[in-house]
């Protein structure tokens, strides 16, 4: 038999949030992952919202990737609102 | 007025229908759908209780949910049959829900733009769980129907096995039309055949009355065992 | 959102406080990339961060967490039939919901360890298949019998309350998914050691034949519970490497103790009698003195020979054996549609 794909999860808190990874299951088709989901993940009135998506659709960064994709940011402080010295005055800037 | 009878009649409906269900517990084919069941379960559950404690406060003789619920014999309880039959296999587990869900679904609705606003109003609540069990038992009468050769048989059989005991759904004021629509589009859907009304002369019945099958005195036996050996105590 | 009409227990406030802490400090820390990958992990350990399902990770470290948390949760999972046992025939229509509520919630907190487990790479069917195969242990609590309905009231107070203790330190375990399965399990069983604790309440302060039955029960889990914190300390095989890798954050002697103190002034609550003539108050140490459980019987029930072994695995077996043909036409529909549509 072959294997139950995985589904990760992700629920909307409430409206105006997105939609946070809150974590797994299996199930054989998205209709039922989205109702397994519904179950295991929204008990406790946690969510408005829910996607399901096939673990094995998500393409993901690699930590050895991780110098070359996120280090370059980090010396361009000017991207910040702090790198900027304001006038004495100024006033709603 | 809505008589202490017909609100005790939904209350062991879905009472005895929650007792049934949650025996799934720790047994249910996977982890995911034993969490389903018990979802189902205390939704039943939960309209049990409000109907036994409405049917209390109509008779006037101040006995509470847990007084009909427990103190009841099983020629007292107004419940159908087919709610009370054994647990059986996950074929029938999921069939008896998909009948019996729809008729809460027709009944339900009936009942929310009813005379009786207290009925109104647990109709109401129930009616969206309810649209939860249609769904839930429809994606599995689907799945079963339409999935292998073996749980295309077993699904078969819970069909041909339950069927007679619907007609009894029927013998009070939910109209028949609409559910039998529905369960035969699921049942064609799911490549099932629907048993014919003119091949089913056997039509158990008697519930109402307080005539059950031989299996309401041992679920009662067992669901009423210790509340019944410490009497008066709080729990 | 069940009422709570008895004293507010002592000691479970703090613990909730303890997985909020957890939980905050999930955010907001990250640590200096570096071009070696074990110094990367070496690094984020020693500066209390999160090691990722992708990160390199020393390959004990995986074996390790691996068979830590199946065993977890195979232990939520087995951990359901000793208390399923009284669902069907709980005392009033509340208490029923409530068991009903959550023994459901076991199953849930196995399935966010199942899946905790699989990020590390191994998939849930083998970690069903170890369990069965005897391969995976769970926790040897759950082979005893729930004998009478104080023993659900029991479970819930000792047993909850032991495991309560185990896992709020586990919310601030090395590995981040573990570490987020924690603080959602936590959060969710707080309400678990509390219906147990009213179940009792109710029960001591009932009829005398009512307070016996609880009692009893109290007689009977004790010392298991105190044996669910895993031998001594000396005796303990895996500790020193856990602590090493925070995985695990303090020993099993203090967590044993640190319970002992906690259940102590709760008993007292109750009047309720803990079955230890040992038990007193040692002013120097500041904790309670207590007799340790019997660490044979442990070994014993460990090794299969509780009272209760064959039947939990026998029941979760015919479980999974009885659902086979239902799994397989889920997948048989699954593959069908995909093809038709």
């Amino acid at each position: 038999m072959t294997a139950v794909p995985l589904w990760e999860v992700f629920v909307r808190p409430r409206r105006g949030l997105s939609h946070q990874h809150v974590g797994s299951l299996h199930a054989p088709d998205a209709t039922m992952a989205l109702r397994n989901a519904r179950d295991l993940y929204t008990r406790r009135e946690e969510g408005v919202s829910i996607w399901v998506v096939p673990a094995a659709s998500i393409t993901a960064s690699s930590p050895e990737e991780r110098d070359a994709f996120f280090d370059p940011a980090a010396d361009k402080i000017y991207r910040h609102p702090t790198f900027y010295e304001v006038p004495e005055g100024a006033e709603h800037i | 007025m809505t008589g202490v009878d017909d609100v005790l009649a939904l209350g062991d409906d879905a009472l005895i229908a929650a007792q049934r269900l949650a025996e799934w517990t720790t047994n249910a084919p996977e982890l995911e759908e034993d969490i389903a069941l018990a979802n189902i379960a205390l939704d039943l559950l939960g309209q049990a209780r409000l109907l036994l404690t409405y049917a209390g406060e109509l008779e006037g003789e101040g006995r509470t949910e847990d007084d009909l619920a427990y103190l009841r014999g099983d020629r007292e309880f107004r419940n159908v049959q087919l709610v009370e039959l054994p647990r059986g296999d996950f074929a029938d587990a999921l069939v008896r829900m998909l009948f019996f869900a729809l008729y809460q679904r027709e009944l339900y609705d009936g009942l929310v733009i009813g005379d009786d606003a207290r009925l109104a109003e647990i109709a109401a609540k129930a009616a969206k769980e309810v649209a939860y069990h249609v769904d839930h038992s429809t994606l599995w009468t689907l799945r079963l129907g339409d999935g292998t050769p073996e749980s295309h048989r077993r699904a078969q059989e819970a069909v041909d096995r339950l069927w007679p005991y619907t007609h009894e759904l029927f013998e009070g004021d939910v109209p028949r039309e609409g559910w039998l629509a529905a369960v035969d589009a699921v049942l064609a859907e799911a490549t099932l055949t629907r048993p014919s009304d003119e091949d089913s002369r056997f039509r158990p019945t008697g519930g109402r009355k307080g005539v059950h099958t031989e299996h309401l005195s041992y679920l009662l036996a067992e669901m009423q065992v210790l509340h019944r050996a410490h009497p008066g105590a709080s729990w | 959102m069940y009422g709570n009409d008895i004293p507010e227990q002592p000691g479970t406030a703090g613990l909730l406080d303890e997985v909020a802490a957890a939980e905050r400090d999930l955010a907001g820390r990250d640590h200096d990339a570096s071009a070696d990958p074990t110094a990367y992990f070496d690094a984020v350990i020693a500066a209390d961060g999160k090691i990722e399902p992708r990160d390199e990770m020393p390959e004990a470290y995986r074996k390790g967490l691996i068979r830590q948390i199946a065993q977890h949760a195979h232990s939520e999972i087995i951990g359901m039939q000793p208390e399923g046992n009284w669902i069907s025939r709980a005392p009033s229509l509340k208490r029923k919901a409530i068991l009903l509520a959550k023994v459901q919630d076991e199953a849930g907190h196995g399935l966010y360890l199942y899946a905790a487990a699989e990020t590390l790479g191994i998939d849930r069917a083998e970690l069903y298949r170890l369990l069965l195969a005897g391969k995976q242990k769970y926790s040897s609590i759950f082979n005893y019998p729930t004998l009478t309905w104080a023993d659900v009231g029991a479970v819930g107070w000792l047993v909850d309350g032991a495991a309560i203790v185990n896992q709020v330190p586990l919310c601030r375990c090395s590995y981040g998914p573990y570490a987020r399965a924690m603080i959602r399990i936590c959060k969710e069983e707080s309400f678990h050691q509390r219906q147990g604790y009213e179940i009792l309440y109710t029960l001591a302060t009932g009829t005398p034949e009512q307070k016996a039955m609880a009692q009893d029960a109290v007689d009977r889990w004790w010392y298991p519970s105190l044996a669910m914190f895993g031998p001594p300390d000396t005796d303990s095989t895996h500790s020193a490497q856990s602590m090493a890798w925070k995985i695990k954050r303090f020993s099993n002697d203090d967590l044993r103790q640190k319970f002992v103190d906690m259940t102590v002034q709760q008993a007292g609550v109750l009047g309720l009698v803990l079955p230890d003539p040992g038990l007193s108050w040692n002013e120097e140490r500041g904790h309670w003195d207590y007799t340790q459980p019997d660490y044979d019987e442990l070994f014993t029930v460990i090794k299969g020979d509780g009272p209760c072994n064959r039947e939990r695995m026998a029941h979760r077996q015919a479980a999974w054996d009885d659902g086979a043909w239902v799994r397989e036409a889920a997948m048989a529909y699954a593959e069908k549609k995909k093809v038709t549509t």
